[in-house]
């Protein structure tokens, strides 16, 4: 062992242990203002930000520091920004947008935003809903509510058959397997069937017919096109919300699934609900 | 600096020691333990909240069971971003009857603050049995069989008078009634007058769709009055809090 030479100045703890001693060397300087700045730092953060809680409140700090004002600020000048257009949004007339193309051009990009972000989770990020499972899509030209401008706003401002908005789309188709026998729930699907295409069983075609202008004609039309009043869909067309088939188009007789869209007119501003109105309008299908 | 050489004075005197030692660790106790006292001052005064009705409290039962909040958060920051994607920041207010509170730490799926009422509760249904039957680029596991999962709210009572216990405002009224409350949500055809007096602003409908009460309508009933309860008319944000 080669003995490193004692700088004889550090002196020690005074302490000693077994003859072992320890040396009582100083914080280096810069570790030990570090220190000092820290505190120094602490108390000034503690007196310009919110910081100790008191009886009532906690102190609120010289600087009047708020996340929430913080945030709210970042929202009042994102609506500032954009708050000619959205105003030109909101007070022009809805079937007069589209003459406007600089009010198209903001409308379809901004709705396409709200689109992703509100919607999508059910019509599908590009809209084409899930037939599967009974969610209309948005991209052909079948309305169950009317495609136009104007209905496609109500409808999103309102939404269907849900419990928040009493303006809400009301309907509700009852469930035939209560009221029909089997027979006829079979007849009426064939006839159903043979509106767009081919039915299961042909002969049950005519008694369908009598069974449909009975019990279904007055929501679905004599004809079967369907009454946009009440959201009965369009039955010569063959597109089906809940599954094309003798199987689906049975079990919708027997037991209807009336879908459920929330109202956004809680939730999104007027604007907004315009902007992503001229969205779907756009996608294909508008009226 | 005479008191700070003192080391060896108050080292060899063992009840010194403890004494002043007591004196250290308090001060630390006092800053962590006081504040909590004052804890009340911290919620906002608003207008709506009230305790969760019982098939309420039991989805969110089943909602901590699962783990949901690995996932999912329930607490919408004051950030712009934030509120523009899910509405109005979330307040203190608002997870006061929470034991424990939900808040959550990681969002790999969206937070559900306010998750009530933005979709319907056959989406619910077929989202929790197939996520990605409805959202294609899920990563959400599959929750099929909370549907085929009866629950019987044999030990509803129990739970309420627990909620009650560590500080949940359930009156008596509230307790004695715990059983028929539970039952009386998910069924549109039941008496549930009481229900919606003792909790203003329930919900009454068979969530899932299918007759009896499975775990999935305990579920969807918390997930849809998930953020609907504060009348945020009235609410008055106070810079301090």
């Amino acid at each position: 062992m080669s003995k490193k030479p004692v700088k004889k100045e550090v002196p020690t703890t005074g302490h000693s242990w077994d003859g072992i001693e320890e040396y009582d060397n100083p914080m280096p300087r810069w570790w030990l203002w570090t220190f000092y700045a820290c505190i120094v730092f602490a108390i000034g953060y503690s007196i310009a930000y919110p910081a100790w809680p008191m009886i009532n409140r906690a102190t609120p700090g010289l600087l009047g520091y708020s996340t929430r004002q913080d945030g709210e600020a970042a929202l009042i000048a994102a609506a500032q920004a954009n708050d000619v257009i959205n105003t030109k949004l909101a007070e022009t007339e809805l079937a007069d947008i589209s003459k406007d193309p600089e009010l198209v051009t903001y409308a379809t990009n901004a709705g396409a935003a709200v689109f992703r972000t509100w919607c999508a989770q059910c019509h599908g990020s590009g809209a084409a809903g899930v037939q599967a499972n009974g969610y209309p899509n948005l991209l052909d030209d079948d309305w169950l509510w009317g495609g136009a401008i104007d209905d496609i706003h109500t409808t999103i401002s309102h939404g269907i058959r849900n419990t928040m908005d009493d303006d809400a789309r009301y309907s509700e188709m009852p469930a035939f397997g209560d009221i029909l026998e089997q027979e006829q729930i079979a007849q009426v699907t064939n006839f159903v069937m043979s509106l767009s295409g081919d039915a299961d069983s042909p002969d049950m075609i005519a008694d369908g017919a009598i069974v449909f202008e009975e019990n279904c004609a007055a929501c679905h039309a004599e004809d079967g096109t369907g009454d946009r009043a009440q959201g009965a869909p369009n039955l010569t067309d063959a597109v089906w919300l809940y599954g094309d088939g003798y199987d689906h188009i049975f079990a919708q007789i027997s037991k209807a699934r009336n879908g459920v869209m929330p109202n956004w007119n809680t939730r999104l501003s007027e604007p907004e609900i315009r902007a992503v109105s001229i969205y779907v309008h756009s996608l294909g299908g508008g009226e | 600096m005479s008191i700070l050489n003192k080391h060896k004075y108050i080292e060899t005197n063992a009840t010194l020691l403890l004494v002043l030692s007591f004196f250290v660790v308090s001060i630390g106790g006092l800053v962590q333990i006081v504040p909590l006292f004052y804890l009340e001052n911290t919620i906002e005064d608003v207008e709506g909240m009230r305790p969760y009705s019982p098939l309420e409290l039991t989805g969110r039962d089943i909602y901590i069971r699962e783990g949901c909040y690995v996932c999912h958060s329930q607490m919408i920051r004051p950030i712009r971003d934030e509120i523009v994607r899910y509405g109005h920041y979330s307040l203190a207010a608002e997870s006061q009857y929470d034991h424990p509170f939900q808040w959550g730490s990681k969002r790999t799926g969206p937070d559900l603050a306010r998750v009530g009422g933005r979709y319907s509760d056959e989406w619910h249904v077929d989202h929790l049995r197939d996520p990605q039957s409805v959202v294609p680029e899920s990563v959400m596991p599959k929750y099929a069989f909370l549907e085929e999962t009866r629950i019987e709210g044999t030990y509803i009572k129990d739970l309420i008078e627990t909620h009650r216990f560590v500080g949940v405002p359930y009156t008596d009224d509230m307790v004695d009634n715990a059983y028929l409350d539970f039952m009386a949500q998910s069924n549109p055809d039941s008496d549930y007058d009481g229900l919606l007096e003792r909790y203003p602003g329930a919900q009454v409908r068979n969530f899932d769709g299918q007759p009896g009460i499975s775990e999935l309508d305990a579920l969807i009933a918390y997930l849809q009055m998930l953020g609907t309860l504060v009348d945020f008319s009235t609410f008055e944000p106070d810079a301090s809090r």
